[in-house]
């Protein structure tokens, strides 16, 4: 007995002092060795006298399994401290930048464009579209704009043919027609896309957007025209509050026709959408003219109902403080990246709009 | 239109306010674009006397004018008018005073180092006429007593703007806009009782109007003055149209003018000295050619409505006059001419010849047809009470006979299409108030329709009418009802916006740029197609429709790069066209991204943005938008704008059905043509409309889920192979070996040089081979290896590599 308890006493001071993963090793084979201390001790169990081997057995035992839960105790000390000592040596400075990422951004005219068709969308219109390229029918014509109307004047039409027959669409009205000719009422739908006009300085572009809307049925009058505007500009510009002006105005398509100014002020150098005495024009509208009904073959006496144009651009520049319309389409780095927005900003309903 | 409050009140009896007018005209849809006070500051001219002229030390030309201004203190006023002398009596105008015509601000300023306290003004810069050749000279009678007084008589009047819609020709005349307000409430309309001619003398020069066809002229009223002694036009006169901006010329002249703006009759004053014989209205012949008011020469073409005598042509009928027969200050007979032009004619002429006048404004719009003689009567008794002389008989000429419209109106229509109810009674009182004629027949009037309204021609017009007067305040909200019934996008509109952001998410920024481009960029990038001129474009810059994307994207690219960007994507989604006819045109992404992939990075190597970079883009964003990779279609076959090796051609599918992308670098003869400065540009285009929808919706693609968990082993292979063989080949081979058994298949190496024969090169594939039934066992996996290097050596010639 004595025996094994100087062992057991001899190894466990051992394996006190710091040792390597070496020593340890070289211990282990001392302990439980082919020839180890503890292995011979065990060869011996069967010459020892009856009486006494059960407990020296067990004892034996119960000293080779402290050893050994020692020994491995000290295996893991040690093999954490090595892995603490590698890892030191492999620290870098964190604050190193990491791989660069480069961000793409969507123009605010798609964005605009988007919230737009997410608002139409819950009141169920769909979104139509047409070609840039127009014949002079649909673009005036059918549109109740005979060719010695005045009102042409008021769209300094870009031509494709010297005849005039074939020209860029100067507002997206047509896809009203074409959507018309195409289908059978009822028709609700918004068509947003690029319009073009012979004009260029710093409120007006050659080229913009207009979002154009259509709801055709039977008795769509005034009221729900101007429900529904004033539903959208609302969404559109999130404010709880609008105000809103129905002007006459005249629109050879429409009839009634109205402009609408919504109310704005000037606070801290910046538009404020909703409050404040002054106006400010966002769009044309008004109850599709009879005539235009007959150009497409919907008979005026069962159906009818209201369109409108609003221009996407100035939208987008009231809604996010864009001064310059001709900036839209500079593609400056710069600002494409200032006034982009994430792709990941889906508006949604669900979500908001925007952030 | 320009009016003022103040002739307003010459036909309507009001008490309101000038801010309430304003917002009535804007809500009965007469819009005020605009307000201006003209008379601001006008009091600061005064009458004033020169008393005493000296020579200036230091210029020949200039006077130092002792100026007396009516205050205790004599002004010293430098003045370079010859006709500055002792005893005039001119107009003054102190150092503060803002000059009518160029609106410059007066300061005192030295003048060649005498000061000078104010100006002395010429008519011209008071807009009181063209004379610019010496100060303004008042009649010492009338003016001696009114030194120190104010030049101008105050008037408190605003110029007021309005925008007038095209259909409404009846309020570019005061009294239209005066009949629409008193119409709404706002004010009375005043019954003038007009003076008619009762003349026995006749008038006597011949007018005839030709019968023919396209005759543009349908009545032609005149009348002679004879003996008349054309003047300025009194005070009132100008200042009326001073008041809304415009220059008194003589009082015949202002006469027309002033009966055109007050009742919208456009006259024309001929001096009939100057008539050759009669008037005959006629068509013009391709030739004829005559010089007009403005000084310009004009050749006619066809069957333009011309005024003529019997040496020609005298002026363009309702658009303008000649210089042969117009009227000076020494006219003494006048004819006045009170016509009805046909508006298509006018319009055709005037946008044949691109002559814009007020006339021809007002023509084209419709003019009351009735207002012939009214014009006729108003303009010769202001011309015998300004310039004297003697009226003839009024002489009308017609070739057809205006009648007044009537239409039926059904009063349930204004609810149907207001959405709110008014009082019959109420609708009778505007339409009177308005100048139609009611008479009630069963359930619906009988409207007949005022001359002066060309515009309203059916039942919806009278509906805008009513509405319009009643106030469009008056509409209910209706508040809209949230159902959709059908979805909001088609299948196509998804794929625009998903590919627009997806594209964007990866790093590029999105531009709009013009669907008009440079011929000169086009040029590189239009391939086959014709270029698409517009026949009026904004400038040549902008001259034609862009054939590509990369048309504009470039030039933008290279702006930005000058602007000292090196490293940028930037990416545009739209219309590309291909022919001048509706629906010829194409829907393109196209991205181009320029530069260096980690510029000066601690990290990584620098290395130029390559076509692989650009593939990734493409190939990322087709199978983001749910196209499947492998079953992807590449060759080398591109536009002849890419870099002829370092360019792919994608399609969706081996059957090469239509082209979905081109992607590669930019043909470098390009780079270096538009001189951009950039060490790599790479683009892409992606063609939406060939991209054909995929089948089945994501729904239906989720529920086919199955994957295997049998241990999969990955065998790697190095082929040896001719130079010329693709990879794309050689994957497609072997993945056909076994379809279900190959799961993946990887290159990872290619390499020529060293040990590799020339014209070969080694390709070093990782094929994953996974069973969806079994554990495969090494013998299974050694025979599909075998199969492996068999087929792909038998089919491209390949050598394994041992």
């Amino acid at each position: 007995m004595s025996d094994i308890k100087n062992i057991r006493d001899q190894f466990v001071s051992k394996l006190k002092n710091e040792l390597s993963l070496d020593e340890i090793n070289s211990i282990k084979t001392e302990l439980f060795g082919k020839n180890g201390q503890i292995s011979s001790l065990f060869k011996t169990v069967g010459s020892i006298p009856e009486s006494d081997r059960k407990k020296f057995a067990a004892d034996l035992n119960k000293i080779k399994d402290e050893l050994q839960s020692l020994i491995l105790e000290k295996i893991k000390e040690i093999e954490t401290k090595e892995i603490n000592q590698k890892l030191e040596k492999e620290r870098v400075d964190i604050t190193l930048p990491g791989r660069p990422f480069v961000r793409g951004k969507i123009h605010p005219v798609s964005q605009t464009i988007d919230e737009i068709s997410s608002i139409f969308s819950e009141i169920g219109f769909s979104v139509e579209e047409g070609p840039d390229v127009e014949n002079e029918f649909n673009n005036f014509t059918a549109l109740n704009t005979p060719d010695n109307h005045p009102a042409r004047d008021m769209h300094d039409t870009f031509y494709l043919d010297e005849n005039k027959e074939v020209l860029l669409r100067t507002h997206t009205s047509p896809v009203q027609i074409r959507t018309m000719l195409k289908d059978k009422p009822p028709f609700k739908i918004i068509a947003p896309g690029r319009t073009y006009r012979s004009d260029s300085d710093q409120t007006h572009a050659p080229m913009f957007h207009q979002v154009e809307g259509l709801h055709i049925d039977k008795n769509i009058n005034m009221g729900h025209l101007k429900g529904c505007l004033n539903y959208f500009i609302k969404e559109f510009f999130e404010v709880e509050k609008i105000k809103m002006r129905f002007r006459p105005s005249h629109f050879p398509f429409t009839e009634p026709s109205a402009e609408v100014d919504i109310g704005y002020e000037i606070k801290d150098g910046k538009i404020v959408i909703g409050e404040g005495d002054q106006w400010l024009e966002i769009l044309g509208c008004g109850m599709v003219h009879p005539n235009v009904l007959k150009n497409v073959k919907v008979d005026p006496a069962k159906y009818q109902g209201y369109a409108f144009g609003i221009g996407i651009d100035r939208l987008a520049m009231l809604k996010y403080g864009i001064n310059d319309l001709r900036a839209f389409f500079d593609c400056d780095y710069r600002w494409l990246n200032h006034f982009g927005f994430d792709p990941l900003d889906v508006p949604t309903n669900y979500r908001g709009l925007s952030r | 239109m320009k009016i003022t409050f103040d002739w307003l009140k010459d036909h309507l009896s009001v008490s309101d306010k000038e801010e309430k007018l304003f917002e009535k005209l804007t809500d009965i849809g007469l819009e005020v674009e605009s307000v201006e006070n003209l008379s601001e500051g006008l009091d600061l001219f005064k009458i004033a006397k020169i008393l005493k002229t000296e020579k200036h030390p230091n210029a020949d030309r200039l006077k130092v004018c002792d100026v007396d201004v009516g205050e205790k203190e004599i002004k010293k006023v430098v003045c370079g008018a010859p006709n500055a002398r002792e005893g005039l009596i001119t107009v003054y105008a102190p150092p503060g005073a803002i000059i009518p015509k160029n609106k410059t601000k007066l300061v005192i300023a030295k003048i060649r180092d005498v000061t000078s306290y104010g100006m002395l003004c010429s008519e011209s810069e008071l807009n009181l006429s063209e004379e610019s050749d010496g100060i303004t000279e008042l009649s010492s009678s009338k003016y001696n007593k009114s030194i120190g007084k104010s030049f101008f008589t105050q008037s408190s009047s605003n110029l007021i703007d309005l925008s007038i819609t095209p259909n409404r020709p009846d309020c570019l005349g005061v009294r239209g806009i005066a009949r629409d307000l008193a119409a709404s409430g706002f004010g009375k309309l005043k019954q003038i009782k007009e003076q008619k001619i009762k003349s026995k003398k006749s008038q006597t020069i011949k007018v005839k109007i030709t019968n023919e066809k396209k005759q543009g002229c349908f009545s032609f009223g005149s009348c002679l003055v004879t003996n008349v002694k054309n003047t300025e036009s009194p005070k009132w006169l100008k200042d009326k149209l001073i008041s809304i901006g415009q220059k008194p010329i003589s009082a015949i002249v202002d006469i027309t003018n002033y009966v055109m703006i007050d009742i919208n009759r456009p006259l024309h004053a001929y001096d009939a000295d100057k008539i050759e014989k009669g008037i005959i209205v006629r068509n013009s012949k391709s030739g004829e050619e005559f010089t007009a008011l403005d000084n310009k020469n004009y050749k006619l073409e066809d069957d333009m409505c011309v005024i003529s005598d019997d040496k020609g042509v005298l002026g363009l009928g309702g658009i303008i006059g000649g210089i042969r027969s117009g009227t000076e200050m020494g006219t003494q007979n006048v004819l006045i001419e009170s016509a009805y032009f046909d508006p298509r004619s006018i319009r055709r002429t005037a946008k044949r010849l691109n002559i814009d006048t007020d006339a021809k404004f007002r023509f084209e719009r419709g003019i009351d047809q009735l207002s012939i003689e009214e014009g006729l009567n108003k303009a010769a008794f202001l011309i015998k009470e300004i310039c004297g002389g003697e009226i003839s008989k009024i002489d009308i000429q017609k070739i057809s006979t205006f009648k007044n419209q009537i239409i039926k109106f059904d009063p349930n229509s204004f609810e149907k299409f207001t959405g709110f109810k008014i009082l019959t009674k109420d609708m009778l009182k505007i339409l009177d108030n308005l100048g139609f004629t009611c008479k009630k027949d069963k359930k619906v009037f009988k409207l007949t329709i005022p001359s002066w309204r060309p515009d309203i021609t059916q039942e919806i017009d009278v509906v805008e009418e009513l509405v319009r007067i009643v106030g469009y305040d008056k509409i209910k909200i209706e508040e809209p009802i949230k159902e959709r019934k059908k979805s909001t996008l088609t299948q196509t509109q998804k794929l625009f916006h998903f590919l627009q952001r997806s594209v964007a998410s990866k790093g590029y920024l999105e531009a709009i740029t013009w669907s008009f481009t440079d011929a000169k960029y086009n040029d590189h990038f239009k391939g086959q197609n014709d270029e698409l001129k517009i026949v009026n474009p904004i400038s040549s810059e902008l001259g034609v429709l862009r054939n590509s994307i990369f048309s504009n994207l470039i030039m933008y690219m290279s702006k930005n790069i000058d602007r000292g960007f090196k490293d940028l994507s930037i990416f545009e989604i739209g219309p590309t066209f291909f022919g001048k006819q509706p629906g010829e045109q194409n829907i393109v992404v196209g991205g181009l991204a320029a530069g260096k992939k980690s510029r000066l990075s601690w990290l990584e190597k620098e290395r130029n943005i390559d076509v692989f970079d650009i593939k990734k883009d493409v190939v990322q964003t087709l199978v983001e938008a749910g196209y499947d990779s492998e079953k992807f279609f590449i060759d080398d076959e591109t536009p002849d704008y890419y870099h002829p090796g370092k360019s792919g051609r994608l399609f969706l599918n081996r059957g090469k059905e239509s082209v979905a992308a081109y992607f590669g670098e930019i043909h470098p003869n390009i780079i270096k043509k538009i001189d951009m400065k950039t060490e790599s540009l790479v683009g892409f285009e992606i063609f939406l409309d060939n991209l054909k929808l995929p089948k089945k919706s994501l729904k239906d693609q989720k529920t086919k889920y199955s994957v295997s968990d049998y241990q999969k082993s990955e065998r790697d292979f190095a082929f040896i192979v001719d130079k010329k063989i693709n990879v794309q080949d050689l994957v497609n081979v072997i993945s056909n070996v076994d379809k279900s058994l190959i799961s993946n298949i990887k290159v990872f190496d290619v390499y020529e040089g060293d040990n590799i024969p020339q014209n070969k090169k080694s390709i070093a594939i990782s094929v994953t081979i996974q069973s969806q039934e079994k554990t495969l066992k090494d013998a299974d996996l050694e025979e599909i290896n075998k199969l492996i290097i068999e087929t792909v050596e038998n089919k491209t010639g390949a050598k394994i590599r041992s």
